[in-house]
């Protein structure tokens, strides 16, 4: 009973239209953000911050750019590693070319270029679908990996062919490069996240995020009441690849310091692509949940067998974490579409009932 | 009697077989078209080229004298012409509110930057077509389905949800392809006395397909008869009803009647 709507009769269209209609989520989502600025950067430690929680908020970034292409406009995309790329190197010339241009300029200009080569990709799916879009989207990770892999260009001529993230700051406070701090990568990823994920709630509540569930659930119907499918798609495929080249350039610059194309090959497609799904298609909660599962199961499955005095070899704790991948997709593809996010909500349901179950 | 939607002489095939032959049919301002005829005589077809998911082999389509015949379905949508499918097309994971809400999208303009922000302009926006669509939730009696997802819903409710979506659009014309099909007897009685009430409360003109005669005689101001993808006839439905060809077209389909009587 703690949980409930009871008693809050909403006397507007626009209060009933809020992104958090009842009064407790409202609260909790307002401390829950306030704890996420200001908990960590007190109390937790360079590991949890650099291993656990900058990783965490980045792949979340990345993750609801699949998920509103995926889980909102129905389309399937393999090819966000090469999106994420395209915002990496993207983030790198400009970074490299305009010195004096504030950092996060150029992550939000990375974003954009990134959504142009998502529009260009995103062609193919006013004629294709499902299955063979994934394919046609898969030419394009490997197409954009083999391209900055072979131009120098794009890595200014390094002969190691990776890319670094320089010094910048922001507000005096060093977020890029070797010297800044955890913490600070660490706000400056939430404050992106947050923001991004306001902007795809209100997206999605609105006549833009109605048109791609249209276009998802049936596209004829979507046609006769007006909806145009190729303005459409290619609208989801530039705000997704906006997201995950932001969240790409990101990657680079707030996590792993410097990096070559690797790190944005098809596994990474794949890992982000298995957060939505284990998260909940088509939720925003569901990509921070996926997100969070995906980062913390690593991590469980080196620590905890190691704290009850079992030794798992790297290799084993590797075959058990794709395992464990594995199933749960397997799970939720067949049992619960909507994932761990409505998982959540039927405990929500639960609560608001309790303690009288009917 | 001035038409609002003249179909001319238009023809339609689909490899060697001829969906439509020539048909022409004037729609009047207001009033409520009904278009019967046998299994596979065209009628789903017809509906399909005025709302631009086909377009005429021949012929043309005038909606209030201009020319709509090769325009795509979400232009067509815009000069405010509704429709439903024979076989229900609603979007089955969103809520019966979000469905409405959809019928309306062509009225409302707010693009991708207004709805990144949403409080200002997308906002007083939803909350005047929210208006809108609780009224026709008022008046389809649905006021405890909102937030149901469609895909959950019987089958008759889904048919009523579909023709909500369909007047969300406040529609000049509404083409309805077999609203009745496949529902009990109240149900249709429901259906029915919805279709008068919109024609009546909004003036819109309305075109129905329908394989129940009794209905279809109660409630057209005329009806065209299809056979073969021609058309073998068109009046008022007294007129239609003794008319010789439509009775040998219709006595030559055991099957259909069966379905009407049984
Ligand atoms: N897309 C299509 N491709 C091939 N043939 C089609 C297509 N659409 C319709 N036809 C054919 O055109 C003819 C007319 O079909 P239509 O659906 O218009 O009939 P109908 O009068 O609506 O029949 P019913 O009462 O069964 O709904 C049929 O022979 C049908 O098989
Ligand atoms: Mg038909």
């Amino acid at each position: 009973m703690i949980y409930r709507e009871a008693g809050q009769f909403k006397t507007t269209y626009a209060a009933d239209q809020a992104i958090f209609p009842i009064l407790q989520d409202r609260i909790f989502v307002a401390l829950a953000v306030v704890g996420a600025f200001v908990i960590p950067v007190r109390f937790a430690n360079e590991y949890w911050l650099q291993a656990v929680l900058i990783p965490f908020l980045i792949y979340a970034l990345a993750a609801l750019g699949l998920n509103l292409l995926t889980g909102y406009a129905g389309q399937l995309s393999l090819g966000t590693g090469g999106f994420m790329a395209v915002g990496a190197y993207s983030a790198f010339k400009l970074a490299s070319a305009f010195p004096a241009l504030n950092i996060v300029l150029v992550f939000l200009l990375s974003g954009l270029v990134a959504a142009l080569v998502g529009v260009v990709f995103g062609i193919p799916s006013l004629r294709i679908k499902g299955f063979y879009l994934a394919v046609a989207t898969l030419a394009a990770q490997f197409f954009l990996i083999w391209l900055f892999n072979k131009v120098g260009w794009f890595v200014n001529y390094a002969p190691s062919g990776t890319i670094t993230a320089p010094p910048r700051t922001v507000f005096g406070v060093m977020v890029t490069g070797p010297d800044a701090a955890a913490g600070a990568r660490y706000v400056a990823a939430l404050a992106f996240v947050a923001v991004f994920a306001l902007i795809a709630k209100n997206l999605v509540r609105g006549r833009v995020g109605r048109s791609w569930m249209a276009i998802r659930d049936r596209d004829i119907a979507a046609e006769i009441i007006g909806v145009r499918p190729l303005r459409t798609k290619l609208l989801a495929f530039a705000i997704s690849s906006f997201y995950c080249g932001i969240a790409g350039a990101e990657l680079v610059f707030l996590y792993l310091g410097s990096a070559e194309t690797l790190a944005f090959d098809i596994n990474l497609s794949f890992l982000v692509l298995f957060m939505v799904i284990i998260g909940g298609l088509g939720s925003v909660l569901g990509s921070f949940l996926g997100a969070a599962f995906i980062v913390l199961v690593p991590i469980f499955l080196t620590n905890v067998p190691h704290t009850v005095g079992l030794n798992l070899p790297v290799a084993l704790a590797k075959q058990i974490e794709l395992m464990i991948f594995g199933g749960l997709i397997l799970f939720f593809l067949i049992v619960e579409p909507h994932g761990l996010a409505r998982l959540w909500q039927i405990t929500k349901e639960k609560l608001r009932l309790w303690p009288f179950p009917h | 009697m001035s038409a609002i939607l003249e179909i001319a002489d238009v023809s339609r095939s689909f490899g060697g077989v001829q969906a439509v032959q020539k048909v022409s049919v004037d729609i009047p301002r207001g009033e409520i078209m009904s278009i019967i005829g046998p299994n596979g005589a065209g009628k789903t077809t017809v509906l399909n080229m005025i709302s631009g998911f086909y377009h005429p082999d021949h012929g043309r389509i005038l909606l209030e004298g201009t020319d709509i015949t090769h325009l795509a379905p979400s232009e067509i949508a815009k000069l405010r012409v509704a429709r439903t499918f024979q076989n229900i097309a609603l979007f089955s994971g969103m809520t019966v509110l979000d469905n409405l809400m959809l019928g309306r999208h062509v009225l409302m303009k707010s693009g991708v930057l207004s709805s990144f922000i949403y409080w200002g302009l997308a906002q007083r926006e939803e909350v005047a077509h929210r208006k809108r669509v609780e009224d026709l939730i008022d008046f389809l009696k649905i006021q405890d389905l909102r937030r149901r997802p469609t895909g959950s819903l019987a089958y008759g409710l889904r048919k009523r949800v579909e023709l909500g979506r369909a007047l969300a659009l406040d529609p000049k014309i509404l083409l309805l392809d077999e609203p009745m099909g496949g529902m009990n007897q109240e149900e249709k009685e429901d259906m029915a006395r919805f279709i008068l009430d919109v024609n009546e409360e909004w003036g819109t003109t309305i075109i129905l397909i329908e394989h129940d005669m009794g209905v279809v005689m109660d409630i057209s101001d005329r009806v065209a008869v299809l056979d073969m993808g021609l058309k073998i006839a068109e009046g008022k439905p007294d007129e239609v009803r003794v008319n010789p060809a439509v009775v040998k077209a219709y006595l030559g389909e055991t099957k259909t009647s069966e379905v009407r009587h049984g």
